[in-house]
């Protein structure tokens, strides 16, 4: 994927055992499929059915720490907030799929240090 | 030749006539939309609560008292938990009063996320109450309400 269409932020130090914020922004429509074009059709409703965030660590499997299943009451351009508490240092996996099937994902390595 | 009386008579039948194709068609949005009806709080409740029966605590739900657009509004969920393996928040559903479509956003979260906290962003369509509800991990059911003026809807029916 060429263009990167999701941000993922969190505190410049994160110490382990400590709970910090995760910060998500994805770039979509989030159509609702109750507008119309320019010539009057409608736009058919597409929005992210799923984004979740996985925990990627060496030798360790993967694990679920966040999933949102969206609908069309989130604004476009989805802004997602939540906290985790830092274990070890690994990298943190975001995938979505939305109503046109496109998916996306953006991989990040998570530095923990040590308390 | 056409009378000036004649073609004000054509033209207007012409125009009602237009007039009355358009109307047709808003009408029918409207009701594919179903938006405008405000539900009641069991309403609202009833799909997510699964058997549970829902109480107001534990959940503090934050969103701005004026909306000034519908499109987005900042939201966040707090809910009073441990977060631990025995008592944690599994999900927690956020339910509009007015929206179209009934159901907002489920997240999941559990006792790796250390403070049951959320935030996004929400497009509601008009004025309405705001219904966040968490499910704990032992079966319970708690919620909290907010009540949002939103000066600009978020369903604009095509214009």
């Amino acid at each position: 994927m060429a263009l990167n269409l999701a941000r993922m932020s969190w505190p410049d130090r994160v110490v382990a055992g400590e709970v910090f914020m995760v910060r998500i922004l994805v770039q979509h429509p989030m159509e609702t499929g109750y507008l119309q074009d320019n010539e009057g059709r409608t736009v058919p409703r597409n929005v992210i059915q799923t984004l979740t965030c996985h925990w990627v660590g060496e030798g360790m499997p993967l694990k679920e720490v966040f999933r949102v299943e969206p609908s069309s009451g989130i604004s476009a351009n989805p802004l997602f907030e939540f906290y985790l508490r830092a274990t070890r240092s690994g990298e943190l996996w975001l995938r979505w799929i939305d109503d046109a099937g496109q998916m996306g994902q953006l991989r990040q390595v998570l530095t923990v240090h040590g308390a | 030749m056409m009378q000036r009386r004649q073609w004000l008579h054509a033209s207007a039948a012409l125009g009602c006539g237009a007039l009355g194709l358009s109307g047709g068609q808003t009408s029918a949005w409207a009701q594919g939309m179903v938006s405008g009806r405000l539900r009641s709080l069991s309403d609202m409740l009833a799909p997510w609560s699964q058997g549970a029966p829902p109480v107001r605590q534990a959940v503090h739900l934050q969103l701005p008292v004026l909306a000034d657009n519908g499109h987005l509004v900042p939201l966040s969920v707090r809910v009073d938990s441990p977060m631990t393996e025995a008592d944690h928040v599994q999900e927690i559903v956020l339910v509009s009063q007015r929206n179209p479509v009934e159901r907002m956003a489920t997240f999941h979260v559990g006792p790796w996320s250390g403070r049951a906290e959320v935030s996004t962003r929400i497009r509601l369509a008009g004025s309405q109450m705001v219904l966040a509800l968490a499910r704990m991990s032992d079966g319970r059911c708690c919620y909290d309400l907010a009540d949002v003026i939103a000066t600009e809807s978020a369903c604009v029916d095509g214009s």
